[in-house]
């Protein structure tokens, strides 16, 4: 073995040019969408097959078969299209981060490298919410192919975009608080009471004041962030049905997001630092 | 069960507050190359690690976990940790590697503040842990190249690093393979070879060879010689004698949150230079009080104590017994002493003191 005591600077001490902590998060970054981008065709299968069956019983079926009105796929298409958003991006971080942090422990090779503990949530948080992006995009090519036609107008095409990244992120900072507050031996009791309670009072099926005669589910759903990305992609896709509005529903959705993330970075601090 | 006088020590260290804050501003400075032909970190002539008065209490625990520990770690030294489980350990190293927050106190690793800069902190440190945290997505080599891009290491070094640190770990057979598929082993070869990615200027071992077979642990020995070559200081927390022992130019003893020991594992043994030991196993009879027995023992002249190591598994009575000059003079008074309590002695070995009889004087136990 050579052992000579020459320079240069070893790399961890020498003042590395523009290497910054977000260098850092982009690269761990990088490896999750690599990680993914290899196993693409399992992932599409995994985020596309609840709402295409959704889709297809509730839009295509029920509507044929008469038990829905017709109009009916109008009105559920878009709370769909909010459903794959936020819960993929729920499932995208609270699995990994219960997993990661108790069974396989790689968290820790991201916790130790050079970022701030925050940037690890951070980038969970965005690449779920990427991950439920897409989820929620290939919704739309999903429904022209089963119900024939879907609800678009070109001019909300902006705002669409915009709550459909609002819900992917909301649903990822639900995820975040599930990964890092719920112990992992009680993961699979809290994903069945939080997964349903969340998928059926978060207005994807129907719009949300049209409960009015149900005072009391609709006060329920009036407290799930994932009613206000329905509620909000209905009011830009389909006017003309009753909704709550649209000013409010982003309004609403940014709160969320701004206390889920707090509450779930704290969680995840606490998890991460001993 | 006897009574056995415990004696208790605390070693002081030679930190003071002033020398510490010295320490903290001093300049980096080069490196040498690594066995993999890369630079290692070693800065400056501060100490690779400085603790002074590091104490942590976990929420709701009764005490402290760590109880004010101050040690410093020499560039290129390797340092062993030596406890029970329980004792604070992988709390110090916790701490040092940025993933626990102490209560109070300061740690310092190769110039950094772990506490005020954990960014800048995790780039000069390299953490083996004691449980695989392989990426399980990721091949064997990916692992080692997504670390370093994490730690900003330029793509083709990276690439040609990987490389080398694969082949001196014995791993270039099968660089594509996912680490689920390797031994135990391999996988503790794999994240020494992933922490050297980034060129840690410190390398921390958390109980390293746990679980590993007599030839796995021979090759990490091996490997961690060869970082000490390099000039890379290597920080090991372990329950093994025999690894503090070979491994280590100095040791620290650990029990109970404080620091009990710290000194060369030559100069730890000397210190009880003076004492033999006579290992006695013992059928209790009947009537045998081993209160009793400790007792009658401890009073032969020349006796300095006696400590009972019973094997929990065979319920056996085993007495250690330390003396003062030649052992096997007191082979004949001991037995007579068992014998009149009703007992018979089965065993009887005689024995140079080892780091293991320090640790059992300084914590009043047996370590395994």
């Amino acid at each position: 073995m050579t052992v000579a005591n020459v320079d240069p600077l070893p790399i961890a001490l020498r003042e590395l040019p523009q290497w910054g902590p977000w260098r850092t998060g982009l690269a761990i970054l990088r490896r999750d969408l690599f990680v993914t981008g290899r196993e693409f065709p399992i992932f599409l299968a995994q985020v596309i097959l609840q709402p295409l069956f959704l889709l297809f019983v509730f839009g295509k079926v029920l509507t044929e078969l008469g038990y829905a009105r017709p109009g009916y796929q109008l009105v559920l298409f878009p709370g769909l299209v909010a459903l794959a958003a936020v819960l993929t991006g729920l499932q995208s971080t609270a699995l990994p981060l219960v997993i990661e942090f108790s069974y396989s422990n790689e968290i820790e090779d991201r916790l130790l490298a050079p970022l701030p503990v925050a940037g690890v949530a951070v980038e969970k948080v965005v690449f779920a919410a990427m991950r439920a992006f897409v989820a929620a995009a290939v919704m739309f090519p999903i429904g022209v192919w089963i119900l024939g036609s879907i609800p678009w107008r070109g001019s909300a095409g902006l705002a669409v975009f915009a709550m459909v990244i609002l819900g992917s992120l909301l649903g990822a900072a639900m995820g975040l608080i599930l990964g890092t507050y719920v112990p992992p031996n009680r993961i699979n009791v809290t994903f069945a009471l939080v997964l349903t309670p969340l998928m059926f009072t978060g207005c994807s099926q129907y719009p949300w004041p049209s409960l009015s005669h149900l005072r009391w589910f609709q006060v329920a759903s009036a407290l799930n962030p994932m009613t206000y990305v329905s509620e909000g992609l209905r009011g830009l896709m389909v006017p003309h049905v009753p909704h709550i509005q649209t000013w409010l529903c982003f309004l609403v959705a940014v709160v969320y997001l701004v206390v889920l993330m707090v509450v779930g970075m704290i969680g995840f601090n606490r998890r991460a630092l001993g | 069960m006897p009574s056995v006088p415990v004696r208790r020590c605390t070693v002081s260290t030679n930190v003071s507050e002033e020398s510490s804050r010295g320490m903290s501003t001093a300049p980096h400075k080069i490196g040498v190359v690594a066995p993999s032909g890369r630079a290692i970190g070693r800065q400056g002539s501060g100490p690779a690690v400085e603790v002074v008065g590091l104490a942590k209490r976990y929420p709701k625990a009764p005490v402290d976990s760590l109880a004010g520990v101050s040690f410093e770690v020499a560039q290129g030294e390797v340092f062993g940790f030596l406890g029970p489980n329980g004792a604070g350990k992988s709390t110090t190293i916790g701490i040092l590697t940025t993933r626990i927050l102490p209560t109070r106190g300061r740690a310092i690793v190769a110039g950094v503040d772990v506490v005020a800069d954990p960014v800048g902190a995790r780039r000069v440190l390299g953490v083996v842990p004691q449980q695989n945290n392989l990426d399980r997505s990721l091949s064997v080599r990916q692992n080692l190249l997504f670390h370093a891009s994490y730690h900003g290491v330029p793509r083709a070094e990276r690439t040609r690093l990987a490389d080398a640190l694969l082949d001196q770990f014995g791993l270039a057979d099968r660089p594509d393979g996912r680490p689920d598929d390797f031994s135990g082993g391999q996988i503790q070869r794999m994240m020494i070879a992933r922490a050297l990615m980034h060129a840690p200027a410190v390398l921390f071992l958390d109980e390293p060879s746990t679980g590993l077979d007599p030839a796995a642990r021979l090759f990490l020995w091996e490997k961690v010689a060869e970082l000490q070559e390099a000039g890379t200081t290597v920080v090991i927390t372990t329950h093994d004698m025999d690894e503090a022992a070979t491994l280590s130019d100095r040791v620290a003893i650990i029990d109970h949150g404080t620091l009990l020991a710290l000194d060369t594992p030559a100069a730890l043994v000397r210190g009880m230079a003076s004492e033999r030991t006579l290992d006695c196993a013992v059928d209790p009879g009947p009537t045998t009080d081993a209160e009793a027995l400790g007792a009658a023992i401890g009073a032969l002249p020349g006796v300095r104590e006696t400590e009972r190591l019973d094997d929990p598994t065979t319920g056996a009575w085993r007495l250690r017994i330390y003396v003062e000059g030649e052992a096997a003079g007191f082979v004949a008074p001991v037995a007579q002493a068992i014998s009149a309590s009703g007992g018979t002695l089965t065993d009887a070995r005689l024995g140079e003191p080892n780091l293991e009889d320090v640790f059992i004087h300084l914590t009043g136990r047996a370590l395994r």
